[in-house]
């Protein structure tokens, strides 16, 4: 195994960036409030995480169905082919996110200091 | 020419049975969406053996072949953004004169920073970059396996003619 000085600079730079974005978006504790359902970037709708319900969002390509269940969210059925949402499993703190590429779907979670639910 | 074009040819089926591979048997991280890459070994192989031009015709092939048989226009789109990023880093990395794992490294990070560009694109949602420490960190796994094993393939079939 070869490795030189410039091989260690690019992986020291990698790591150094993902230290750098896990210190940006890692916060976690916080308890989120609310949760922000965008697909195609468009907002479908925007639900307090404090009461349950289950709904469905229909796409063109497919249907995911997103249940809020005592304070955190999860994708528990999809149509999609890889199903990544649904393993994913239960989100609850502010930040986190479920994401469903094929069916361009987002479900994130806010502390509801914005209502309109756009880009923090 | 006909023979260049015919070991384009071979070494593009290669790397699409690699993916079909991983397609039926895939090597799961637990991270969502992150995968081995068996087929970059072919284009880190062949980056080094054939010329940058064919390297680029047998990335886009396999991208294309293995997106029609196992994915869907979505996902092809993501690939494309990958593997086209990927190339150009490797490219330019081995132009930097990095080792063969460092090159690896490289496209291996940019593959994953690429779908997920093209994931922030199509969702137009900025939560997905919160992926991307995880993805840069599992990038450079995948990159640094893929790299080791490109390193002994170049070693081992240093003296065959293309």
């Amino acid at each position: 195994m070869r490795m030189n000085k410039r091989d260690f600079v690019a992986i020291a730079l990698v790591v150094a960036l993902s230290l750098v974005g896990f210190l940006l978006f890692g916060r976690t504790g916080e308890k989120g409030k609310e949760v922000v359902i965008r697909s195609d970037g468009r907002l479908v709708g925007t639900y307090p995480l404090s009461e349950n319900r289950e709904l469905t969002v229909t796409l063109g390509s497919g249907k995911n169905t997103i249940v809020i269940r005592d304070g955190g969210v999860s994708v528990s059925d999809a149509d999609c082919p890889d199903k990544y949402c649904v393993k994913q499993g239960v989100i609850s703190r502010s930040g986190e996110s479920l994401i469903c590429l094929p069916h361009r779907l987002a479900v994130e979670i806010t502390d509801g200091s914005e209502p309109d639910g756009t880009a923090r | 020419m006909a023979r260049r074009i015919a070991t384009v040819g071979i070494t593009a089926a290669l790397a699409i049975i690699f993916g079909y591979i991983e397609a039926i048997l895939p090597f799961n991280f637990g991270i969502p969406g992150v995968k081995l890459g068996l087929a970059n070994i072919v284009v880190v192989v062949s980056l080094y053996r054939l010329s940058l031009p064919e390297t680029a015709g047998i990335s886009l092939v396999r991208i294309l072949i293995i997106g029609m048989l196992f994915g869907n226009i979505m996902s092809l789109l993501y690939s494309v953004a990958g593997g086209l990023l990927s190339l150009l880093g490797m490219a330019l990395c081995k132009r930097l004169k990095l080792s063969v794992i460092g090159v690896s490294v490289v496209g291996g990070v940019l593959h994953n920073v690429g779908q997920l560009a093209a994931a922030v694109f199509v969702l137009q949602s900025p939560a997905v970059i919160c992926y991307y420490p995880v993805l840069l960190l599992a990038g450079l796994v995948t990159g640094f396996l893929i790299g080791f094993a490109c390193d002994r393939i170049l070693k081992i079939i240093k003296d065959v003619h293309f």
